[in-house]
């Protein structure tokens, strides 16, 4: 089994953070910036797989600048076996221009599955997935919540609103994961010291035509919220007219 | 002059309401590119061409009409090649889709299958000259970016509830199409479809979610919960991560940043101190209440209306208040 996982280095969005002087992007001061989380969820279903296969191999594949190296490792240190930069000054908006470097990386690398997180969570698109798979041709299930492989087939879960749709695929694919599915487990110190002697190769990346840019960044408007109106049940009645006569939704 | 192209989200062979989100979003981006047409596609099971008619009251003027048996339940690759085929074959200015599970799924491969890029999960946009300039939630919804997408035609998913579906209603000529794709030939099929209660509103859609936290201490207390759904008998159910995290409900009830993000008319939190991955999921709603014991959580920030207190003495006396205001209005 042998599985390759795209993942992206993003702010941790538990901070505080502002927009830079640029109006177009986040203030680099006191940013920090991890794994996506979904990204995460996606190097712990590889590594399973591999492990119940009693064998393969977990590639992560990463695009950005050299700053994306550090969270390569960390992928590396909860157990992937090599790492692929695909090297960028900058990690283009355009999902589409990022798939077609993704695409040219992937196609001969004779990989049985391409793993995704469903989304990243700073440009929270959810694109890349389905359209590298498009770009590769090969099948494709996004936003997967449960996943069996077993005699080169797939059989996958994912939830839709009320209900929720059991699909099966032939391997290879392209799949995106759902929160849900697993845990991503902590890099061990064993782990965090043998991924110091695991490979990284770096390649430029051969990024598609860019059509999509920021124009802007802001943060959200101010809601005019804040307003406690009593304490207790005795509030009650005032919060009912005012649904009724301020808010209109009763 | 600029025709449109909109795809229209049928599930069980009826028309689901971000479907008119999609062709009222189409319709106004014709209107303001000088009143071109709406082309709906509405695909799904022998039949669905009978709601034609409906996406004609919000504003198509041609309804594309894909029945095939395969198609009666979602099929990513079929409809993926068959709205490429169309889209690809016409001169459409923008491509509308909804941010909806499947919509979210199939919109990138239309994208890709055409080599173009998207604007995903947008909350509104605008025509400008050769480019489509949309509002799009990024970093947790902790900031919102303003982003251009230039060429035709443009791909654009918007968020459910983002845009509200107006009437502009006209006699839709129909025009029937073969699948693009074989459903039978594609690779990846549905076996099985699994009701997690689908009686039950879906929280993408209830114009009322009633959501709960931490605070109410033990799953079995989620009753209270429920019964304020109940009471206001629009509303949907939701929960914080930390909830379904610890089993009480099941993860698709999850709103926040990783699960559900929803904007319904009221929010109702309860027991919820706020985090920022919970506050994601649900800021744009479009009234906030708040009941909370810590009169300094995070949550009574973002509420329009907050009450603090003992939540096991608030709830189950709102619950009877709004079931009288329903009754007596």
């Amino acid at each position: 089994m042998k599985i390759a996982v795209c993942i992206k280095r993003v702010p941790d969005t538990e901070l505080r953070f502002s927009i830079g002087s640029d109006g177009k992007s986040l203030d680099q001061a006191g940013l920090k910036y991890d794994l996506s989380d979904f990204d995460g969820y996606a190097v712990e279903v590889a590594l399973r797989l591999v492990e119940q296969a009693g064998g393969g191999e977990v590639a992560v594949v990463c695009l950005g600048p050299d700053a994306v190296q550090e969270t390569m490792r960390k992928a590396i240190s909860m157990g992937a076996d090599r790492g692929i930069h695909l090297r960028a000054d900058t990690i283009p908006f355009d999902g589409l221009s990022v798939a077609h470097a993704l695409a040219a990386e992937l196609k001969d690398g004779g990989y049985d599955l391409v793993l995704f997180g469903r989304m990243a969570t700073d440009s929270a698109a959810g694109v890349v997935g389905p359209m590298t798979a498009q770009l590769l041709g090969l099948p494709c299930v996004t936003a997967i919540s449960h996943l069996d492989i077993a005699d080169g087939r797939g059989t996958a879960r994912r939830e839709l609103e009320g209900v929720a749709e059991v699909t099966t695929f032939p391997l290879p694919a392209v799949l995106t994961i759902d929160e849900g599915i697993a845990r991503a487990r902590l890099p061990s110190l064993k782990g965090i010291m043998a991924a110091k002697k695991k490979p990284i190769e770096t390649r430029e990346a051969h990024l598609g035509e860019v059509r999509l840019t920021v124009e802007s960044m802001a943060l959200p408007p101010e809601r005019t919220g804040g307003r406690i109106i009593g304490e207790g049940p005795d509030a009650v009645p005032e919060l009912i007219r005012l649904l009724q006569t301020e808010a209109k939704v009763l | 002059m600029a025709d449109m192209f909109a795809f229209a989200e049928t599930r069980d062979g009826a028309l689901r309401s971000v479907a008119f989100e999609t062709v009222t979003a189409a319709r106004q981006a014709a209107d303001a590119a000088g009143g071109g047409e709406v082309h709906a596609l509405l695909a799904g099971g022998p039949g669905v061409g009978a709601r034609a008619a409906e996406l004609g009251r919000y504003g198509a003027d041609v309804v594309v009409v894909v029945e095939h048996a395969g198609l009666a339940c979602y099929n990513a690759e079929a409809l993926a090649a068959t709205c490429a085929a169309r889209i690809g074959g016409e001169q459409y200015r923008a491509a509308f889709f909804a941010a909806s599970a499947e919509g979210r799924d199939l919109a990138p491969r239309v994208a890709g299958a055409l080599d173009r890029s998207m604007l995903s999960d947008v909350t509104a946009f605008e025509m400008r000259g050769d480019a489509v300039v949309a509002s799009h939630p990024v970093y947790v919804g902790k900031a919102v970016a303003t982003l251009r997408l230039t060429g035709s035609p443009a791909m654009v998913s918007l968020r459910p509830g983002a845009i509200t579906a107006v009437e502009s209603p006209r006699e839709a000529r129909t025009e029937p199409m073969a699948p693009a794709l074989d459903p039978g030939a594609a690779r990846v099929t549905v076996t099985e479809m699994l009701d997690r209660g689908g009686a039950k509103l879906d929280l993408g859609e209830a114009p009322v979610v009633v959501s709960g936290g931490r605070g109410l201490r033990a799953a079995e207390n989620f009753a209270l919960v429920e019964e304020l759904a109940a009471a206001f008998g629009n509303a949907a159910v939701g929960a914080t991560r930390a909830v379904t995290d610890d089993g009480w409900r099941p993860a698709t009830d999850q709103i926040g940043q990783t699960g559900r993000v929803v904007s319904p008319m009221l929010y109702v939190a309860v027991g919820i101190s706020g985090a920022v991955q919970h506050l994601a999921g649900m800021r744009t709603s479009r009234t906030i209440v708040a009941i909370n014991k810590d009169k300094d959580a995070p949550i009574f920030k973002l509420a329009d209306y907050g009450i603090v207190g003992d939540l096991f003495e608030i709830v189950p006396r709102l619950t009877d208040a709004v079931r009288k205001a329903k009754a007596g209005g």
